[in-house]
């Protein structure tokens, strides 16, 4: 089986500062894969350069998304062949309407699929079908992107996006963060009811609550732009438990034995 | 990895072209003498000619003003041609004895003027230079006693109307630029709509300097009798040349009583290449004045021009009249723009509404500057103000210098500013839903124009939103 996403030495930077020194990860159709770590790790630059943002640069290794190097391949290009990301701070548009700014992105991705532009009709039921997973109000979208929004509407908005757009690989960076309990339970039940066979989940996150509700098939634990620890959902409890320091030791022993 | 935007040609200007035409031009300089040539040529009435000299003479003992937020070398007024014509070959009847360069100019121009192709629903009047060539739909106009034509037209026919409101919302003496104009101008449009007619289509003009080292010196006088009611179109464009080259217009609206007059502008003058080399100087004195219950309303759209000088003002003389001004400004590369508008509240209760979007880019230096004046006796005059700059990179600048001044107790004034940046974060975030860079740009801009462009007739927003993605191309990354 082909891997929705392969990622072999990843090293990236940002304004001459390495973040990403030398990343591995596949990740095959229908698994959900969390990437933790404390702050600084890595994890947001990670979600980041998957989805291309122009700020960063790759310096070495590849990433591979079915099959092919994307590398040079412009953000919105990524997104139409099915690449998107929940952004974890979530960026208003004043002036323009959600339902516009969705729309163009929407009919964009279609375009690459093959399909037909969605009419006003067919994208208005689309909408009321979508909204109604992550039970978002309907007039929020008719109102200007992100523009007022709290921190709980604009989560809901990013997962209300993936479901329109539907995606082959989902990457949620810090959703959890700013999230009730109420609006995190809402939001997870949205990323479950999206996990199909041929779809696959990165999971950006710091905490392991957001893995009681969204139960990932692989943790991984990046520390200093390294993948230095993976497991089952396990290791999410342990980290929990004995938090990241245990890991960073180990981590450290390790690179001592080795070198 | 590089933006692609860098890679876009940077905002390439696509009405630079320049048409092989002869021309009759008046040797540079200025005298009594030019302006005696001018109005000669043109077979004015000898009011005109006085009316001509007279500013001229005013105009000499005037200088020229330092107070707006641009810099720019000395201009040389004896440097400058004050009249350029095309040579038509006789003079024209009708459309069909337009020169075909002329016309095929303006279909370059999207503004076809034939018969078979002129727009539906939109009069034009189209002016070259200094003269206009050519004025659609006037006979169906004439059925409703609405009269569209040339200024030199407008003398020729209706000296009376055009002796009756010249100079009276703008006199010849008003300022610099102004008295300028008055002196040496050479023609524009002329509207009037008698009492209580509503005017049955959008009229338009649309000017074209194609000369080289040619000022342009147009007029409008528009007058909209009791009840009246017209919307009124602006365009225009010119060739791209490394000299700078003057405009300087007047436009003069009179609402009277119970009237309406919207003024809608798209101006795309061409601003002048990378380094800041050429590009026109529009330096305008926009006016309307307000009979009780009128209604004016400003909207505009300023692409073009190195350097912008732009103030369209409404004297609310009567009771209950309203002033509505929209604008968005934008400067990209080395443009300049010092624009604004002025409210005076004569009348009581009168209302005035501001909103001005400004946007910079490149090295681009924007200005918001208004005045809002009530005066002792206008009562519960009410104005509003929202005046929001966008910048775009680093090196570009926004300015905004409200004047307020209210002479009573018993109204308001609101004023609301607000700065925000373009970011790279907000293109990403729409590239990352599929849309492209171009139409990420324009759709954060257009959302931060909104207000404006919804004032703006349906064909005008849509051309006025492509113009600025164009513009700005090339200038976020």
């Amino acid at each position: 089986m082909e891997p929705i996403l392969r990622i072999r030495n990843l090293h990236a930077e940002v304004e001459g500062k390495e973040i990403l020194k030398g990343v591995d990860l596949i990740v095959n159709p229908g698994e959900v894969h969390a990437i933790m770590g404390p702050n600084g790790s890595g994890k947001s630059t990670l979600a980041q350069v998957l989805a291309g943002h122009p700020a960063f640069t790759v310096t070495e290794g590849s990433i591979i998304y079915k099959g092919q190097d994307i590398q040079e391949t412009a953000p919105e290009d990524r997104a139409r062949d099915g690449i998107f990301l929940a952004f974890q701070y979530p960026i208003e548009i004043p002036g323009v309407s959600n339902s516009t700014f969705l729309r163009t992105g929407l009919n964009e991705v279609r375009k690459r699929r093959g399909l037909p532009e969605l009419d006003a009709f067919d994208f208005v039921e689309l909408v009321k079908q979508k909204a109604a997973m992550v039970q978002m109000d309907q007039s929020l979208i008719d109102r200007p992107v992100n523009e007022g929004f709290s921190g709980g509407e604009k989560k809901r908005n990013e997962i209300f996006q993936m479901a329109m757009l539907e995606p082959s690989l989902g990457i949620l960076d810090e959703t959890d963060s700013g999230l009730d309990i109420d609006a995190l339970r809402i939001v997870s039940d949205g990323v479950n009811q999206l996990r199909s066979p041929d779809r696959a989940f990165v999971l950006v996150t710091h905490y392991q609550r957001l893995l009681t509700y969204i139960v990932p098939d692989f943790v991984h634990v990046l520390f200093d732009g390294r993948i230095v620890k993976s497991g089952g959902k396990d290791l999410a409890l342990h980290l929990e438990e004995y938090g990241y320091d245990a890991i960073k030791q180990e981590a450290d022993a390790a690179n001592g034995v080795s070198n | 990895m590089s933006s692609p935007l860098d890679e876009i040609a940077n905002g390439e200007y696509k009405w630079g072209f320049v048409t092989d035409i002869e021309a009759k031009t008046i040797p540079k300089g200025l005298s009594e003498d030019v302006i005696r040539q001018i109005s000669a040529l043109k077979h004015e009435p000898e009011f005109m000619l006085e009316w001509r000299l007279k500013a001229y003479r005013q105009w000499l003992k005037m200088t020229e003003p330092d107070w707006p937020n641009v810099t720019y070398p000395p201009i040389d007024y004896q440097d400058i041609s004050y009249y350029s014509a095309p040579v038509q070959k006789k003079p024209k009847e009708g459309l069909e004895e337009v020169d075909p360069e002329l016309l095929s100019t303006f279909e370059k121009l999207g503004i076809p003027l034939s018969e078979q192709k002129r727009l539906a629903g939109v009069a034009v009047d189209a002016v070259f230079d200094s003269v206009s060539v050519a004025t659609t739909f006037q006979d169906q106009l004439a059925e409703q006693g609405v009269i569209f034509c040339s200024f030199s037209e407008a003398l020729r026919n209706h000296p009376e109307l055009v002796r009756k409101y010249l100079g009276t919302v703008v006199p010849s003496s008003d300022n610099y630029f102004a008295a300028l104009n008055s002196a040496v101008f050479s023609d524009g449009s002329f509207c009037f709509i008698p009492k209580g007619v509503r005017c049955p289509m959008e009229l338009s003009t649309y000017f074209r300097i194609n000369s080289a080292s040619t000022g342009q010196f147009e007029r409008t006088l528009i007058v909209a009798e009791e009840g009246a009611y017209v919307s009124y179109l602006e365009g225009c464009t010119a060739p791209m040349r490394d000299e700078n080259q003057l405009h300087a217009a007047v436009v003069e609206l009179v609402a009277l009583d119970g009237a309406e007059i919207k003024y809608s502008t798209v101006q795309n003058w061409y601003p002048g290449d990378e380094e800041g080399r050429g590009g026109i100087y529009n330096f305008v004195t926009k006016r309307a004045k307000a009979g009780a219950n009128a209604k004016v309303s400003w909207t505009q759209v300023e692409t073009g021009s190195s350097i912008t000088w732009k103030y369209p003002s409404v004297i609310l003389q009567g009771d209950n009249s309203i002033g509505e001004f929209y604008s968005v400004a934008l400067t990209n590369k080395y443009q300049q723009a010092d624009t604004g508008t002025k409210m005076i509240h004569i009348g009581k209760n009168t209302r005035s509404t501001i909103i001005s979007k400004g946007i910079s880019a490149g090295r681009g230096q924007n200005t918001y500057r208004g005045l809002v004046r009530v005066l002792p006796k206008a009562e519960n005059a009410r104005n509003y103000t929202q005046c929001d700059s966008m910048l775009m990179g680093d090196r570009c600048g926004a300015h905004t210098f409200p004047y307020i001044s209210v002479g009573n107790n018993s109204s308001r004034v609101e004023h609301e500013a607000s700065t925000s940046k373009i970011s790279e974060d907000q293109l990403f975030y729409c590239r990352q839903r599929g849309l492209s860079t171009e139409d990420a740009i324009s759709m954060v801009i257009n959302g931060f124009c909104k207000e404006v462009f919804r004032e703006l007739p349906m064909e005008f927003a849509v051309e006025a939103t492509k113009l600025l993605s164009v513009s700005l191309e090339g200038s976020v990354g």
